[in-house]
């Protein structure tokens, strides 16, 4: 399982970042960064996306 | 040689940010404002509404007030209307702005003061170092070390800055609104008008908002508060825009988290203060960011003004800082964070009742202190909230 980001959704507008307990995403300039490795896949930013542009997948 | 390259570094060119670096320069500080964006001020994150009090932080220029607001109304879940205006027609109570061209007019008002600015540049790193800090940036792909007494943390909801200093501002799913706006055109809405929707109804946890972009363009947008609400933003706005604006065109798009999380406990770390949206400075009822960000951001200033001129950094100095925004607006942080969290737990029937007894009363025609006391006068604990987010 594994935490995504549809690019084509994402707004680059950082709010998914301000919820993440575990540091485990970053805005880079105005692209979304995931570390898998961090990401405990909480769901915290997934409820947050205005966009709907976080998922998890198999 | 110097021992560091800059007095302060700031993170950030939003308002909170060249307001920081603007202040600091003038009080003759060495300082470099760095902005991750190459474009400052885009993509806009923000529906630009303001009240006349900015008018104290910043000349009023013609190029960034796209409309003045002199009305405001709100409607309930049934579609009962709520009207307060100013005293006289023709008399703002606020703005609303084009952030696009505010936020570089800000950044030029910090570079004319003497601050450094590069964009493209983004602070990808903190340690400090024999009392000073070690900031790692990377300026259009070339990482760098640049010292500096003092980091000014203005780097928004996404905050790193925060988080590599140690101060905790992660946001919990009850304290952010994840908002979506629409610029739209081809619309109808009453001139000089803001209009706030309110109710579970519509959203959850939050409100629509509809604040004119001069005559014939408007910003719609929602906020909704993620553990209040199911559907995400971008399915409620599209929902109400469908039923209420079938005409309308879209021109824009806006996305955006606002922190509702209230006042947090500490601003500050050694070497490190926070200002607007990364110290959650934005107001927890009315979701108002900007003015909050400034006043911040000049606190911020002058405190590391007067640290650099004690030659001390350390976080108890800087706590100077915190009792200084706390005084200023953190006391209305803690006040509306209580007032927001009874307000959107109102269920959609109180808010119609509240609505009905007030709808045929001439509320446009009295000022708007009148017509809070006499709001307060017929439902004195409710109405007194709707004030608050009336006068946003
Ligand atoms: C949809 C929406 C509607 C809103 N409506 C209103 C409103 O009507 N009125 C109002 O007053 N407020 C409103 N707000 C809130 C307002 O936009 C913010 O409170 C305000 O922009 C905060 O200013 P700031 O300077 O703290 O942060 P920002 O304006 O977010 O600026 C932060 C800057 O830091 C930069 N940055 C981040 N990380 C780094 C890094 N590592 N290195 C370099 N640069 C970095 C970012 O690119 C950004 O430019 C709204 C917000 C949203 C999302
Ligand atoms: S919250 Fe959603 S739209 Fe915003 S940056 Fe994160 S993934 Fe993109
Ligand atoms: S799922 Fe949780 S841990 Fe993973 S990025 Fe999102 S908020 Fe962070």
């Amino acid at each position: 399982m594994k935490l995504v980001v549809n690019r084509y959704k994402c707004g680059y507008c950082g709010a998914c970042v301000a919820v993440c307990k575990f540091d485990a995403n970053e805005l880079i300039e105005t692209y979304l960064e995931i570390y898998d490795d961090k990401c405990t896949l909480c769901m915290a930013c997934v409820k947050t996306c205005p966009m709907n542009a976080l998922e998890v997948i198999d | 040689m110097k021992d560091v390259d800059y007095d302060v570094i700031v993170v950030g060119a939003g308002p909170a940010g060249s307001i920081s670096a603007k202040t600091c320069a003038e009080k003759g500080l060495d300082v470099l404002l760095i902005e991750k964006r190459q474009e400052i001020g885009v993509p806009v994150r923000c529906a630009e509404g303001v009240g006349k009090e900015i008018e104290m932080l910043v000349k009023i220029d013609k190029r960034f007030i796209s409309a003045e607001i002199e009305k405001a109304k709100i409607i309930t879940p049934n579609n009962a209307t709520i009207e307060l205006s100013a005293d006289k027609a023709g008399n703002e109570v606020g703005y609303v702005l084009e952030r696009k061209i505010f936020d570089r007019y800000l950044a030029k008002l910090a570079s004319k003061a003497g601050a450094e600015v590069r964009v493209k540049t983004s602070a990808i790193g903190l340690e400090r170092e024999n009392g000073c800090v070690k900031l790692k940036i990377r300026s259009i792909g070339e990482v760098e070390e640049v010292k500096a007494r003092i980091v000014i943390g203005a780097d928004g909801i996404e905050s790193k800055v925060a988080k590599w200093a140690g101060i905790d501002t992660t946001l919990k799913l009850d304290e952010i609104e994840s908002c979506v706006q629409y610029l739209m055109t081809n619309i109808e809405f009453e001139e000089n008008t803001t209009y706030f929707w309110i109710g579970k109804k519509f959203a959850p946890g939050g409100y629509i908002w509809l604040f004119p972009k001069g005559e014939d363009a408007a910003n719609v947008g929602i906020g909704i508060m993620p553990k209040m609400s199911e559907k995400s933003a971008k399915i409620l706005l599209d929902k109400f825009v469908r039923e209420n604006f079938p005409d309308g065109n879209i021109t824009e798009i806006v996305i955006g988290g606002v922190p509702v999380k209230g006042a947090i406990e500490t601003a500050v770390a050694d070497n490190v203060m926070l200002a607007g949206d990364s110290a959650r400075h934005a107001d927890p009822l009315t979701g108002g960011g900007i003015i909050n960000g400034m006043r911040a951001g000049y606190l911020a200033g002058i405190t590391a003004y007067e640290a650099i001129e004690a030659g001390d950094y350390s976080a108890s100095f800087l706590r100077k800082y915190d009792e200084r925004w706390k005084n200023d607006f953190g006391k209305t942080l803690e006040r509306n964070k209580k007032i927001q969290e009874k307000l959107i737990k109102m269920d959609d029937e109180t808010l119609n009742k509240l609505a009905r007894s007030l709808e045929g009363k001439r509320i446009g025609e009295i000022s708007v202190r009148k017509l809070v006391i006499e709001l307060i006068k017929n439902h004195p604990k409710l109405l007194w909230d709707l004030k608050d987010i009336l006068l946003s």
